[in-house]
């Protein structure tokens, strides 16, 4: 016979042996033998914390109240699971990409890394699962006082609160024990996910067993079962069972959102989880679990309505039934299953709401009371730790005191879907942060006030009925007999179902709080940042840059980072960070990236924000500022500065490559050119000099027959050495000419003088050919100051060329003088045939002769010296097309004389 | 005289993947729509609406299971944070993840 000391012994073997799960795991875990520990499996049982007492218990006493409808807990989370692509996919990969390590972290560090979110989430998170922590402790004792009913010969009845303690108390130090032996990576805890994985095994297979006795060993297989349904059904009052749209919509759209803002399920899918392949199985398993766990609820109730007496307690049908027909080893079982149940569900809860405490209120309330020491003061990760065990201790306190205080009186089903709708007030600024990229802080905080006060006021306080708040009065007549108010007909809306109508206007009133005050708000830069990783995490996983910051020393921040992470997680990171920046040892430069790696690693131990504000401290600021924002942005611009600089010094290097080789053609084009002048200058020399040899060789002969032939011959010769004198002359002149070593004699003179001395220079050459001049003189009264004398030059030797290449008929030089914008401009042309196109390019060049007339004694340099005194003087001798004849045009500029290059 | 034709679109796989990614997306609506549809039928009884909710439900269950193997068998899966060893922070960039959605 079952009695009350196997019971207990019972319950302490089952709890060692959880002890010896999480502890054997946790060890598994420290040894890297993780494979196990991060099966699909293991995540997918571990999700199983969604199924808490009230769903192991309650469920069977909702079916009994209202048939089918119990089921929309379950049909919720299990469109979120098959939907996991949507949304879930994303938020598992911002959770390991950002590091957050509870739902408020999340929030707080999707806004800016914002406190105030993280303390609004958890506050109301605490009032939130406070009342469902209490819920477990009730079920728990209420197991154990129908135990102590049905089987009490022989025992005491025990108490009932006593139970309780000593439940919350065991729960307490597991939960420290195993909840937080460790405080780095991410938050994981091996131990704990393991021993709930267990737990999840056991109540499912208690469920199915008392499943499997009610239908086929009770009700007579499934064919007799769904009769009982129905005969069940057409027995409850007043169409209970008849699904209502209202409430079918509503509370599977609430257990949807509850599945993912609840804080132990968050833990659970985002917090525990080792990877997307493990979330893509628990996609279809978890679902299937569900499945299971609810396939017998209906049965189990019907069965129980049809055989048990009446006015027996629903909600504990599933312990009732198989102790009343003595089946002792199935009600054991039972009471296991619904321990578990309990038990996990305390558990996953206190760790994450502890980890919320413990991060978003007492870190920075002790980081501001002990403004300047957190790098040096004592060690923080015992102060995290102790804040962590305390909030444990505090969670369950309150929770005890809540189970106290309310007394146990209320169906089971009730407070869960009170608490829900408190949690799943986190959905809209959750999605929205994660969806959209203009969801700001301001937005999300006044979601969530807004959100939690309609909660509070349509479905909070009235559930504490008469005792509470709220006095019948109020809820049938609103405050101060305002109709419109009432707390659960607000606005006149009084068809819904209490918990829908609360569901329905918190949830729309939370979202246009949210919608309305973020698309009014600016968020800060730090909340930008935040936004847009969040929303882009899928298409990039990587950290964007933060600003420079050189007042950051490293030291300081190892020394942090040690009192945090422990010591050879920090310096494990830092030597790490210092080797990726090419440095030795354990201080890497104070990058961004390093900062917001850094940042990542604290956040995994302290959350978000608090890791945020411990950095800061050190940094001396916050660490992404406008500043910071306005230095990346400069950084950015100095970068582009800085390439178009290269562009530019790339085409002047490309300029100077092209000079330079444009000059290296000019200098073969040289060397070429000096080889023709030396060939051409040998050819010219010895043409004069063949004839003087062969006659003066005549004359030492005596070959001259007479004295008039021998003068002929000494005249021939003389004529050649003259030719001679004149082209070494005129070399020597051009030499000296390119050479810049001619001295100039710059004197003022009327044009027209200058003119009258060139053209009495070649009068002899005039006569002989017979040309004549046209000049104006009026026209030539100008002033010039100028080497004249080299001038003259020029111009006689235009007027000979003139005179000697002329080809009319009656050869005639027009020489136009006229002044344009300072500069004179001389044109001598004449009526001859003029210089083909071809040629004018290089009539200039030395021994450029256009025939090879060497009978009119020019060696070709005339006009090649022609341009270099005209270069000297600052002017220019051109060749003037179009003119029908030869024109040649000097300029010269008036009044400038270059004085440079005269030496 | 015949040729083996090669296939239109040679990246049959990545097409069959994005077609998966499709399927995965929609299965929440066709679940949605099943789950709501025994509000149109109340007057079968609550043993026939139970069966066919829990009918339905399995049949979901099943295709997820089918759609999520096929998501994670397929080659284009490449974020596998698992992969990452390293006690350290080095999570960040997996640079393989490069995949956009929304594409055809």
């Amino acid at each position: 016979m079952l009695s009350f000391n196997t019971l207990v012994a019972v319950c302490l073997l089952y709890v060692m042996g959880l002890f010896l799960v999480a502890f054997a795991a946790d060890r598994s875990a420290a040894r890297d033998k993780r494979r196990l520990l991060s099966s699909p499996l293991i995540y997918t049982l571990s999700l199983s914390v969604y199924c808490t007492a009230w769903t192991f218990y309650g469920a069977v006493g909702y079916a009994a109240r209202s048939g089918l409808e119990f089921v929309t807990i379950y049909l919720g989370p299990t469109l979120v699971m098959i939907g996991w692509w949507w949304f879930l996919r994303k938020l598992v990969r911002v959770g390991r990409a950002q590091r957050v390590t509870s739902i408020a972290d999340l929030l707080s560090s999707r806004y800016g890394k914002s406190n105030l979110l993280g303390v609004i989430v958890t506050l109301s998170a605490v009032i939130g699962t406070t009342p469902y922590i209490a819920l477990q402790l009730q079920s728990v004792t209420l197991a154990f006082s129908v135990f102590a009913r049905d089987r009490s010969a022989g025992w005491n009845v025990p108490d009932l609160d006593a139970t309780a303690l000593w439940v919350a108390g065991g729960l307490a130090l597991f939960t420290i024990l195993f909840g937080t032996r460790n405080l780095d990576v991410n938050e994981r805890h091996h131990g704990v996910v393991t021993a709930i994985a267990v737990e999840a095994v056991v109540k499912l297979v208690a469920l199915l067993a008392v499943g499997v006795f009610v239908v086929w060993g009770i009700g007579g297989g499934p064919a007799n079962i769904a009769q009982t349904v129905d005969e069940a059904m057409r027995a409850t009052p007043k169409d209970a069972w008849t699904i209502t749209g209202g409430r079918w919509v509503g509370l599977t759209f609430l257990s949807a959102a509850a599945f993912l803002t609840l804080p132990r399920m968050f833990h659970v899918l985002v917090v525990e989880n080792p990877g997307e392949r493990q979330l893509a199985v628990a996609s279809w398993a978890f679902p299937a679990y569900l499945f299971l766990m609810s396939l017998f609820v209906l049965p189990i109730a019907v069965v129980g309505l049809g055989t048990l007496p009446a006015g027996e307690n629903p909600d504990l049908f599933v312990l009732t039934i198989p102790l009343h027909f003595d089946q002792d080893g199935l009600a054991m079982l039972s009471f296991l299953g619904g321990f578990s149940s309990a038990t996990s569900m305390v558990i996953v809860a206190s760790i994450a709401l502890a980890t919320m405490v413990s991060n978003h209120v007492i870190m920075p309330i002790w980081l501001s009371i002990r403004p300047k020491e957190a790098t040096v003061s004592g060690d923080v990760r015992q102060v995290l730790l102790a804040a962590r065990r305390l909030s444990i201790i505090g969670v369950l306190v309150l929770g005890y005191l809540y189970f106290r205080m309310s007394g146990g009186g209320t169906a089971l089903a009730a407070i869960g879907m009170i608490s829900f709708t408190g949690v799943a007030q986190v959905l809209p600024a959750m999605a929205g942060g994660l969806l959209w990229r203009g969801a700001s802080r301001n937005g999300a905080a006044a979601g969530l006030i807004t959100g939690f006060v309609v909660w509070a006021y349509t479905l909070f306080l009235p559930s504490f009925g008469d005792a509470g708040l709220m006095s019948a009065g109020f809820l049938a007549e609103g405050p101060f007999g305002i109709a419109w108010l009432k707390p659960q007909a607000l606005f006149g809306v009084s068809g819904l179902d209490p918990v829908v109508h609360a569901v329905f206007w918190s949830m729309i009133l939370n979202s246009f709080a949210f919608i309305g005050v973020s698309l009014m708000s600016f968020p800060g830069p730090l909340e930008r940042l935040q936004g847009a990783q969040f929303v882009n995490v899928l298409d990039h996983t990587h950290q964007t840059h933060g600003g420079v910051f050189p007042a950051a020393v490293a030291e300081d921040l190892l020394v942090m980072a040690q009192r945090t992470m422990g010591a050879d997680a920090a310096q494990n990171l830092f030597q790490t960070q210092a080797r990726a920046q090419g440095k030795e040892g354990y201080l890497p430069d104070t990058t961004p990236d390093f900062i917001a790696r850094l940042e990542r690693a604290l956040s995994g131990s302290v959350g978000a924000a608090t890791a945020h504000a411990m950095i800061a401290q050190i940094m001396g600021g916050a660490t992404v500022s406008v500043d910071d924002l306005m230095a990346v942005a400069d950084e950015t611009q100095q970068m582009l500065v800085y390439s178009s600089q290269l562009e530019e010094k790339q085409k002047e290097l490309t300029s100077t490559a092209r000079q330079l080789s444009a000059a290296n053609e000019k200098l073969t084009q040289l060397s070429i050119q000096k080889d023709a002048f030396l060939s051409q200058i040998s050819h010219e020399l010895r043409t004069p000099m063949t004839s003087i040899r062969a006659f003066s060789e005549i004359l030492r002969d005596g070959g001259a027959k007479d004295a008039q032939a021998a003068e002929q011959h000494a005249s021939i010769i003389h004529d050649e050495a003259l030719r001679l004198t004149r082209l070494l002359d005129d070399l020597l002149d051009l030499s000296v000419l390119e050479h810049g070593q001619v001295q100039l004699n710059p004197q003022r003179e009327v044009l027209s003088k200058v003119l009258d001395r060139a053209v009495a220079a070649t009068q002899s050459l005039i006569v002989a050919e017979d040309l004549r001049i046209h000049r104006d003189h009026a026209r030539e009264q100008i002033v010039i100051a100028t080497d004249t004398d080299r001038l003259a030059q020029v111009f006689i030797n235009l007027i000979a060329n003139a005179a000697k290449y002329g080809d009319a008929k009656y050869k005639r030089l027009t020489i136009r003088v006229s002044v344009r914008d300072g500069v004179l401009r001389l044109d001598f042309v004449d009526n001859g045939s003029g210089i083909p196109t071809e040629s004018q390019a290089m009539i200039f060049e030395k021994f450029a002769r256009l025939t090879d007339n060497a009978a009119a004694g020019g060696a070709g340099l005339g006009l090649a010296i022609c341009r270099e005194i005209m270069d000297r003087l600052g002017g220019a001798i051109t060749y003037l097309p179009g003119q029908r004849g030869a024109a040649f045009r000097v300029t010269l500029p008036l009044e400038k004389i270059p004085h440079h290059g005269w030496n | 005289m015949r040729f083996r034709r090669e296939p239109l679109f040679l990246a049959r796989q990545s097409y069959r993947r994005r077609r998966l990614e499709d399927a995965a997306r929609l299965l929440p609506m066709l679940g949605v729509f099943l789950f709501l549809l025994p509000l149109l039928a109340t007057d079968i009884g609550t043993a026939a609406q139970g069966l066919y909710l829990f009918t339905a439900w399995f049949g979901l269950i099943v295709a997820t299971a089918v759609i999520a193997r096929g998501l994670t068998r397929r080659p284009d899966i490449s974020y596998d944070p698992d992969s990452n060893h390293s006690p350290t922070l080095s999570d960040a960039p997996s640079t393989s993840a490069k995949r956009r959605e929304g594409r055809d």
